[in-house]
């Protein structure tokens, strides 16, 4: 099963669609609610991040009987220093995404948490992609 | 501890999820940042929170957190109560501190995290 949402920048009001959309697939189909949970909290947090430092961009979704892959891939500015940015603490958040309870530098070593793979590329002008793997069985 | 004696303990006022006021919850959590919210794992705590928007019922609707009260006498939009209606959740406001609503939960046997 192949799935795609579009992010546009700064629509804090629709950040987790996506991910809830996601959630209700793999709940329809059956997949174990502690992989679910893994899957969105991760999901969420790339899409929260996506939305509120991207310049807009999409989340591929990938199901199938052993694995869900997700990338989303947004459109730049980049990330100038991935080892950095994947540090608890390490933020450049606006205040304005601190305002919405997120911004404490957790999101990425958060999804790192909660995958089984994650790939970060990113090249600063062009666009960063976030890649995680799920084992379902 | 039933939602309801929880409810009754912060003098909250039930917003949505009424139906669910038998059900058992023995852990809470409490915080304004929806990142610390995001880490918790098992146990499905009720939340306690001041932060009152849309991103609070996405951050439980991911987490599996079922319950969240609003404190400090925040008061949700009409859309995020349909959002977390549309989610099965239990939504309450209670006029209390974080802090008080906190220790009066502990103060009766409610756990933390960690």
């Amino acid at each position: 099963m192949h799935l795609e949402y579009k992010i546009t920048e700064g629509d804090f009001v629709n950040a987790g669609a996506a991910s809830s959309s996601i959630k209700k697939t793999l709940k329809q189909l059956n997949v174990n609610p502690s992989i679910i949970k893994r899957v969105v909290v991760a999901l969420y947090e790339a899409e929260v991040n996506a939305i509120a430092h991207a310049y807009g961009g999409m989340i591929y979704a990938d199901i199938d009987a052993n694995n869900i892959c997700i990338s989303v891939v947004d459109k730049g500015p980049g990330i100038p220093d991935i080892e950095w940015a994947m540090k608890e603490g390490n933020s450049t958040a606006s205040p304005e995404v601190r305002d919405m309870g997120f911004g404490a530098g957790m999101g990425l070593p958060n999804i790192k948490k909660n995958v089984d793979k994650l790939d970060v590329q990113s090249t600063v002008g062009v666009g960063t992609t976030v890649t995680m793997e799920v084992k379902i069985c | 501890m039933k939602l309801k004696e929880i409810a009754e303990l912060l003098n909250a006022k039930v917003l949505c999820g009424e139906s669910r006021m038998e059900e058992d919850f023995n852990y809470a959590f409490a915080s304004d940042l929806m990142s610390d919210v995001l880490t918790l794992g098992e146990h499905n705590p009720v939340i306690l929170t001041g932060l009152c928007n849309i991103q609070t019922i996405r951050t439980c609707e991911m987490g599996c957190l079922d319950v969240i009260i609003f404190v400090r006498k925040k008061k949700p939009s009409p859309d995020i109560i349909e959002l977390a209606e549309d989610n099965d959740m239990v939504l309450m406001e209670c006029d209390y501190s974080m802090f008080k609503a906190s220790g009066i939960l502990y103060q009766n046997g409610i756990l933390p995290i960690y």
